[in-house]
C-alpha cells in the first residue's frame, strides 16, 4: 500500500467515525436512559405513572404520578405556540416576500440575536417584568403561571419558526409566482394560494421545530411557570412542566431510589414526545403532493 | 387593408443595470394579428414581450424610456397592473403549473378576480380546457395533481389557465421549446384558431414555428428592430442582409 491510498484510506476511515459517532451518541443515551428510568416500574405501574394525579416524590408512601406534569407541559407548550407560530410565519413572510433588501438585513440579524440570548436570561426578564405584570393587569394571586411561561418561551420558538419558515418561502421557486402575476393576481393574493401553499410542508416542519425547543426548554419555565405539581385547569395557574421537574429535584435525590428512576422515566416520556414531534416534522418534510 | 392598432411602442428603450437591452422600438402591433419575433439569444425578444404586460417591473434594475399604449392606453402610466395583467395573458417557455389540482390550476385567475359560483368555474374549466385541446385527455382527473401531467399537457394547461382570466391579448415566451412535436403542433393549432378572439405576440426561437403560425414577423438582433414585415415577405425576400443571414441558418 503506497502513501497516497493509505491517507485516503485513513481520511475516509476518519469520517466515517465522525459519522457514526453522533448516532452511537443518541444509542448510548437512549440506552442509558432507558436502563435507569425502566427500573422505577418494578415499584410503580406504569398507569399510575402516567395517569397518577399526584407527584409526591418525597412523602411516605411516595407517589409517582406526572399527569400534572404532562399537562403543564402541554399547556406551556400549546400557549407558546399559540403566541409564536402566527406572528413568526407572519414574520418570515415579510422578510421572504415584502421587506426591502436592506430591512431583510436588519430583520435576520435581529432573530439571530433574538435566538442567542440565554434562556435563563429570558427568564430572567420575564420574572422581573411579565410576572407582575400579569398578577396586577388579571388581578391573580401570583404571576408565575403557565400563561407568563408560554409567553416568554414564545420568544424562544420564534427564532426557529422564523428562520426555517423563511428558508421554505424561499425555496418555492420564482416562476409559481410570476405563473400567478401573469394571471393578475396581485402580490397578496400570490402569497397566500400559490407560495403560502407551495411552502406547506416547510412550514409544517418549522413549527414542530419551534413545538420541540418549546418543550425541551427548562431553565426559563422554571423561573417563570410557579412549578406547582397539581393539575392544571386554566393557563393562568402555575404548573410544573417535565423538564423543570427533573432540573429542580434531580440534584436532591439518593442514585438508585425510586425517586432518582422517576425522573429517569419522565426522561424517557420527553425523549418519546421529541423523537414524535422530530417524526412529524420529518414527514412533512418529505410529504410529496399527493 | 386598415387594420385596427392593438398595441403600439413608441420609441421604447430599456435598460438593465445601465446595460441597454432594447433601443428605439417603434412597433404597432394589429387586433387579432399573430405577431412573430424571431431573433438569437439576448436579442431582447423576451424583454420587449414582458414589457407588454409590465413583467419586467418585477426586477429592480430594470429602467425604461419610452411609451407603450394597450387600445391607445399608456400602460406605464399610474394603471391597475393587476387588470393590466388580467388583460395580458402569458405563456412561459417552461410550463408552469402550480403544485394545485387540474382545476383549481385553471380556477385560481377567475377566483383571483372575484368568480366564486361552483358552476361557473367548472364551465371555465371545460371551455378553456377544450380550447386548449386537453379536456378530452384530462377530463376524467381534474382533481388529480397537474404537476402529473406530460410536459406537453402541462404547456396546454397553461394556456388554458391563461384563457381563463378572459384576456384580449396573449403573450407566449418561446411557448414550445421544451415540447415534442406532437404537443407543439397542437399549441400551434390552437393558435391560429384565437385568432378569431385574440391579438396574440409570439417569441420564438424556432423561426419555422414564426414562418408556420404568424400574420406578421419581426427580427430582433442585439435589441435593435431589424425588420418587421408579412411573414412571407420576411421569410422570401428580406429587406435587410443580416434578417436574410439568421433565417437561412448563417448564424444565431
Amino acid at each position: 500500500m503506497n502513501l497516497k491510498t493509505f491517507k485516503e484510506f485513513l481520511i475516509e476511515k476518519l469520517i466515517f467515525l465522525s459519522g457514526v459517532t453522533s448516532i452511537m451518541l443518541v444509542i448510548l443515551i437512549f440506552i442509558f436512559l432507558t436502563k435507569e428510568g425502566l427500573s422505577l416500574f418494578k415499584a410503580v405501574s406504569l398507569k399510575d405513572f402516567l395517569l397518577g394525579h399526584y407527584w409526591y416524590p418525597i412523602s411516605e408512601p411516595s407517589q409517582f404520578g406526572i399527569l400534572p406534569l404532562i399537562l403543564g407541559s402541554l399547556f406551556v407548550t400549546m400557549g407558546a405556540t399559540i403566541i409564536s407560530v402566527p406572528i413568526g410565519v407572519a414574520s418570515a413572510v415579510y422578510i421572504a416576500e415584502i421587506a426591502p433588501p436592506r430591512m431583510k438585513e436588519v430583520l435576520k440579524s435581529g432573530i439571530e440575536i433574538l435566538a442567542a440570548i440565554p434562556s435563563v436570561v429570558i427568564g430572567f426578564i420575564g420574572m422581573t417584568t411579565l410576572v407582575p405584570f400579569v398578577k396586577n393587569a388579571l388581578n391573580l394571586p401570583t404571576g408565575l403561571t403557565a400563561f407568563s411561561g408560554s409567553v416568554m418561551l414564545a420568544f424562544m420558538a420564534m427564532p426557529t419558526v422564523v428562520s426555517i419558515a423563511e428558508d421554505a418561502l424561499n425555496a418555492v421557486p420564482k416562476k409559481y409566482k410570476e405563473a400567478a402575476f401573469a394571471l393578475g393576481a396581485t402580490h397578496w393574493q400570490t402569497i397566500w394560494r400559490v407560495v403560502l401553499r407551495a411552502a406547506s410542508s416547510g412550514i409544517v416542519a418549522a413549527i414542530m421545530l419551534g413545538i420541540g425547543r418549546v418543550i425541551g426548554e427548562t431553565m426559563a419555565v422554571m423561573m417563570i411557570t410557579g412549578n406547582a405539581a397539581r393539575i392544571p385547569t386554566s393557563l393562568f395557574q402555575p404548573v410544573r412542566t417535565l423538564t423543570a421537574t427533573i432540573a429542580a429535584e434531580m440534584g436532591e435525590t439518593v442514585q438508585g431510589s425510586d425517586h432518582y428512576h422517576a425522573l429517569f422515566a419522565i426522561g424517557i416520556v420527553l425523549f418519546v414526545i421529541t423523537f414524535i414531534i422530530n417524526l412529524i416534522a420529518d414527514f412533512a418534510v418529505h410529504r410529496k403532493l399527493k | 387593408m386598415v387594420e385596427r392598432i392593438k398595441i403600439k411602442t413608441a420609441d421604447l428603450n430599456v435598460w438593465f443595470n445601465v446595460i441597454p437591452s432594447l433601443k428605439n422600438i417603434d412597433i404597432e402591433i394589429h387586433e387579432r394579428e399573430i405577431l412573430g419575433i424571431i431573433g438569437p439569444a439576448n436579442s431582447g425578444k423576451s424583454t420587449f414581450l414582458r414589457c407588454l404586460n409590465r413583467f419586467n417591473d418585477l426586477y429592480q434594475s430594470f429602467k425604461m424610456q419610452g411609451k407603450i399604449f394597450i387600445d391607445e392606453m399608456d400602460i406605464y402610466a399610474n394603471i391597475d397592473v393587476w387588470g393590466l395583467r388580467k388583460k395580458v395573458g402569458m405563456v412561459f417557455a417552461l410550463p408552469v403549473v402550480l403544485p394545485l389540482s387540474i382545476f383549481e390550476n385553471i380556477a385560481y385567475g377567475p377566483r383571483r378576480h372575484g368568480i366564486k359560483n361552483k358552476n361557473r368555474l367548472a364551465d371555465i374549466v371545460e371551455n378553456t380546457l377544450k380550447a386548449a385541446y386537453l379536456w378530452d385527455e384530462v377530463k376524467d382527473r381534474l382533481d388529480s395533481s397537474a404537476m402529473k401531467l406530460s410536459g406537453g399537457q402541462q404547456q396546454r394547461l397553461c394556456l388554458a389557465r391563461t384563457l381563463a382570466v378572459e384576456p384580449d391579448i396573449i403573450l407566449y415566451d418561446e411557448p414550445c421549446s421544451g415540447l415534442d412535436p406532437i404537443s407543439t403542433a397542437k399549441i400551434e393549432e390552437a393558435m391560429v384558431r384565437f385568432k378569431e378572439k385574440y391579438t396574440q405576440v409570439l417569441v420564438t426561437n424556432n423561426t419555422k414555428q414564426a414562418a408556420r403560425v404568424s400574420d406578421r414577423t419581426a427580427f430582433f438582433l442585439m435589441g435593435e428592430l431589424i425588420e418587421l414585415d408579412r411573414t412571407e415577405k420576411i421569410f422570401t425576400n428580406p429587406i435587410d442582409q443580416r434578417t436574410d443571414d439568421y433565417i437561412s441558418g448563417r448564424f444565431g
